[in-house]
């Protein structure tokens, strides 16, 4: 984060440098904001019961994410110290806002099983903590990036979590049933645990112990 | 930065916010109540679903379609028809709202292949919020053809399974809302489940409370038809025995 700082003559910026790449990357993996930043949790547990819903939630997160880093970053030697952290929950508000009145136009049914949570996006840690964190030191181009990459980060999680809890809570992908009636018949059962919320935490706890276990990156040397 | 910058600033950011916003909904409300429209029409189409050719692919030109097909009367309590009111205008949540006897109640029916499906509505409480659901009646006025149930709040995979599982509003179908000297003893919802030969349906497991919210709202609210049905049959000696 700190590598922008160091501002000699401005040579032409590449657009897709190493840089540029690595701040997509990162959060896919080494700075995942669930599964190493530990934040966003909170909607990961909601909403994850089903692909078709995380997905569309994973998305709505990238735009916001990606447009509220690239705006405060457009304006962030205009905003005034004392209120910038009411100046961003305005930017979240606001794209969030556009969110849902785009979703209810052309989705409705999605709109109405999502429900709250897309008003909760403004709540998602993430998307406040990268504008603290990044947006306010950096340009405009980099900040953008930097927005798509936790939000994929984010989206990857959601759809993995979801795609092990509807597989083993409905037995389903997308809403299509995997398993034969013949392993219902030989006994099988859906587990009704993975479709409550507590479930996510423990497929998300699993999922960092994994990531954790084969990133050595990640291990605390404390 | 001094406090007159701060609040042009503020001034600046929050019209350009309201601006953009206020445009983007003016812009999409005719879309966003399209798709409200279609939405509750589908679920109303959800009571005869197996009358409706090819339910589960149907378009939204082809639900609202449909439904312009179906005759649609809103009646008051004491089963007088309302002819200023459209009953799919009529809002189930408001109306449970009001005292009992200012209810108005929607009441369609859908024809289909020479055969007539009367779809009463329902609404209730279940365990976390407001629950609501359609029965479909055939033409004898007390065999149920049909239900579709949907919910606000209830938790998935226990009282959310009214609406996700097919098999809890499938149950509902052949059950009766009268008996045959037409005393009225609508099906009741078990818990557990049903017994065999009664009139009743199974309970969820883990659900008890959302099954019989489901349970409440029918008894309730189909006798809220009960004027209203009574009129049909004297006027047409439909179940009449």
């Amino acid at each position: 984060m700190a590598d922008t700082a160091t501002a000699t003559p401005q040579v032409k910026e590449p657009l897709f440098g190493k840089k540029e790449r690595r701040l997509i990357t990162d959060p896919l993996n080494d700075n995942n904001p669930i599964t190493v930043q530990v934040l966003g949790i909170c909607s990961a547990l909601a909403v994850t019961t089903q692909i078709v819903p995380s997905f569309v939630m994973a998305i709505a997160v990238i735009f916001v994410c990606a447009f509220s880093n690239l705006t405060t970053s457009i304006i962030r030697n205009h905003i005034p110290k004392q209120i910038r952290m009411i100046v961003q929950l305005v930017i979240i508000a606001t794209l969030v806002t556009v969110v849902e009145l785009v979703l209810k136009a052309f989705n409705y049914p999605i709109y109405k099983q999502l429900s709250v949570f897309i008003g909760l996006i403004i709540t998602n840690c993430i998307i406040m903590g990268r504008l603290e964190a990044f947006a306010l030191a950096n340009k405009p181009w980099r900040s953008f990036l930097d927005g798509i990459g936790n939000g994929l980060g984010y989206g990857a999680i959601l759809l993995l979590v979801a795609a092990i809890r509807e597989l083993t809570g409905k037995g389903a992908l997308v809403g299509i049933p995997i398993f034969p009636q013949s392993f219902y018949d030989a006994g099988y059962f859906n587990n009704n645990l993975m479709v409550l919320p507590a479930s996510a935490l423990l497929v998300i706890g699993v999922l960092i112990w994994i990531q954790r276990a084969w990133n050595p990156k990640l291990v605390d040397v404390s | 930065m001094s406090t007159t910058k701060v609040i042009i600033f503020s001034l600046i950011m929050t019209s350009i916010s309201a601006f953009i916003l206020a445009g983007l909904f003016y812009a999409t409300a005719p879309m966003a109540k399209k798709g409200e429209e279609v939405f509750n029409k589908r679920a109303i189409l959800g009571a005869v679903k197996n009358y409706v050719d090819d339910y589960e692919n149907l378009t939204d030109d082809q639900v609202l379609s449909i439904f312009d097909e179906i005759d649609q009367i809103a009646i008051d309590m004491k089963g007088n028809t309302l002819k200023d009111i459209q009953a799919d205008k009529v809002d189930l949540a408001q109306e449970r709202k009001k005292p009992e006897a200012d209810r108005i109640l929607p009441f369609f029916k859908y024809t289909t292949g020479g055969k007539s499906y009367y779809i009463l509505s329902t609404r209730g409480k279940g365990l976390w919020d407001d629950i609501w659901g359609y029965i479909a009646l055939e033409s004898d006025l007390r065999t149920i053809a049909g239900a579709s149930f949907d919910h606000k709040g209830e938790t998935p995979g226990l009282g959310a399974e009214i609406k996700d599982n097919e098999s809890f509003s499938a149950n509902f179908i052949g059950k009766t809302i009268y008996d045959l000297d037409g005393t009225y003893n609508p099906v009741m919802v078990a818990k557990g489940p049903a017994k065999p030969n009664t009139n009743t349906v199974d309970g969820i497991s883990g659900a008890t409370i959302t099954g019989d919210g489901v349970g409440d709202m029918v008894v309730k609210w189909l006798e809220y038809y009960e004027p209203y049905l009574d009129k049909i049959k004297s006027d047409s000696k439909i179940g009449m025995k």
